[in-house]
């Protein structure tokens, strides 16, 4: 460390409070928006990240090389910050949607719906929640996930809530990064070796009844990713084209994690992610 | 006579990066504004570099803990969403910091309108080496150690070098 900061004491001093990522920010809903869709349609944007960056999160020491390894957790730390500006701007828009903890609990808005959910009431899409594979698996899932993610993000920067808005601008300019790198290595291991490409399809094929879910239709506030099919149906056609690898032909699976029907594996992933949280509902952190 | 405003704004420009202390907050374009309320409350406002940055946090408790130092005891950190932030804020003294630690500056950013193309090639043009300024670098790995950079190798002296996304 260079000798002009080493004195700097302050550069190391974390504090212990919670930190609001909201603080400061108008959370006011504005006019004409009902507060309990606008608090529905977050929470399900930023559970499908809260979900994928957990999934994420479980590649780190396992990646084929350090790079991969720091990619695969930036994107997490990413999404992550996107859950939680989401699940915040989720209970500050309608408080109803948090569930309730003993009184003078000092678990925030954000952890409460985090870690005090159980499966069937979180809103996340199935595709982020299967259990993790082998590489190609992962790149699947990016690339199936960021497609759809970016190009709702894109939509949202006009939405009339200032607050998804603002999260959709930045979310935006990250997402790009994430969906960049997915189709990169999607189109490396198509065009890598016979077992590379091998596994490529086969995770294509595992994983693609559960792209269907991504642009199912929405109703109430927010853009209707229904409305998104044709453009991300481009933009995977084009990496399939490039690659060389066929559309599968899978029918999607039935039912959505939009209304709480999930696979066995979130609950899984859910009490490993909330066991602190919950063996301790009034620690502070 | 300085007074209390301009005093509360030189305290939280000296504040560094956690994470480049090379840089100030002010240099990196995360100081959004100073202001003081009746003489003695602080609002500081900040923006985040990328959403799940970590380091925000500690810019909240260095700036409380520079500002209180400095004798204001009621200080306030506000998070600003809009306009996100972008790597062209990065002032002129800032990028020159990061090229004298051996950082790779960011050009500018994208500008966009329609639709966000997918880049499968590498078509972001590549940065020159910040140690002997060869053109000839290749992209190791689109991130890095902190979200807000990227891995670089030059093929000229061999060095890795780090380099600040555009965005």
């Amino acid at each position: 460390m260079n000798d002009e900061y080493a004195g700097d004491s302050s550069q190391w001093a974390f504090g212990t409070g919670f930190e609001d990522p909201l603080a400061g920010v108008d959370t006011t809903v504005p006019p004409g928006v009902d507060p309990a869709e606008l608090a529905a349609y977050c929470l399900m944007l930023g559970d499908d990240a809260l979900v994928m960056a957990q999934r994420l999160s479980e590649w780190c020491s396992r990646a084929p090389d350090l790079e991969e390894d720091i990619a695969l957790a930036n994107m997490a730390l990413d999404l992550l910050g996107q859950a939680r500006l989401l699940l915040s701007r989720a209970a500050a828009a309608d408080p109803g949607v948090v569930p309730a903890l003993p009184e003078g609990s000092p678990v925030p808005a954000e952890d409460a719906l985090a870690f005090f959910r159980d499966a069937e009431r979180f809103r996340n899409v199935r595709l982020a929640e299967v259990e993790n594979g082998d590489f190609a698996h992962v790149v699947v899932r990016l690339l199936l996930f960021s497609v759809a993610r970016l190009a709702l993000l894109e939509r949202l920067r006009a939405s009339p809530d200032q607050v998804l808005a603002a999260v959709a601008a930045k979310g935006v300019k990250e997402i790009t990064y994430h969906r960049d790198w997915a189709g990169r290595w999607f189109l490396t291991l198509a065009q890598g070796t016979e077992e590379s490409r091998r596994r490529l399809e086969a995770a294509l094929d595992a994983l693609w009844p559960y792209q269907a879910e991504l642009v199912a239709p929405h109703t109430g506030f927010g853009v209707d990713p229904a409305t998104l099919r044709d453009e991300v149906d481009v933009v995977l056609d084009q990496v399939l084209a490039v690659s060389g690898v066929e559309r599968p032909d899978r029918p999607p699976l039935s039912g959505t994690g939009r209304d709480g029907a999930h696979t066995a594996a979130l609950a899984s992933l859910l009490a490993e992610m909330q066991v602190v949280a919950r063996a301790h509902p009034s620690g502070r952190w | 006579m300085v007074s209390a405003a301009e005093r509360a704004a030189e305290v939280a420009r000296q504040v560094r990066d956690p994470e480049m202390p090379m840089l100030t907050l002010a240099d990196l374009g995360v100081l959004r504004d100073v202001e003081v309320r009746g003489g003695e409350e602080v609002v500081v406002s900040i923006t985040p570099t990328y959403t799940g940055c970590p380091a925000m946090a500690t810019m909240r408790d260095d700036l409380v803990h520079r500002l209180r130092a400095a004798g204001f005891d009621r200080v306030e950190v506000r998070i600003v969403l809009d306009p996100p932030w972008t790597s062209d804020w990065i002032t002129e003294r800032g990028r020159a910091a990061l090229r004298e630690a051996g950082l790779s500056a960011p050009g500018p950013a994208p500008r966009r309108t329609g639709p966000i193309p997918l880049t499968l090639g590498p078509a972001r043009s590549a940065p020159a080496c910040p140690r002997c300024g060869s053109a000839a670098t290749r992209l190791t790995s689109e991130f890095g150690a902190t979200a807000c950079k990227a891995l670089y190798r030059c093929t000229g002296c061999q060095e890795p070098f780090e380099h600040v996304k555009e965005i």
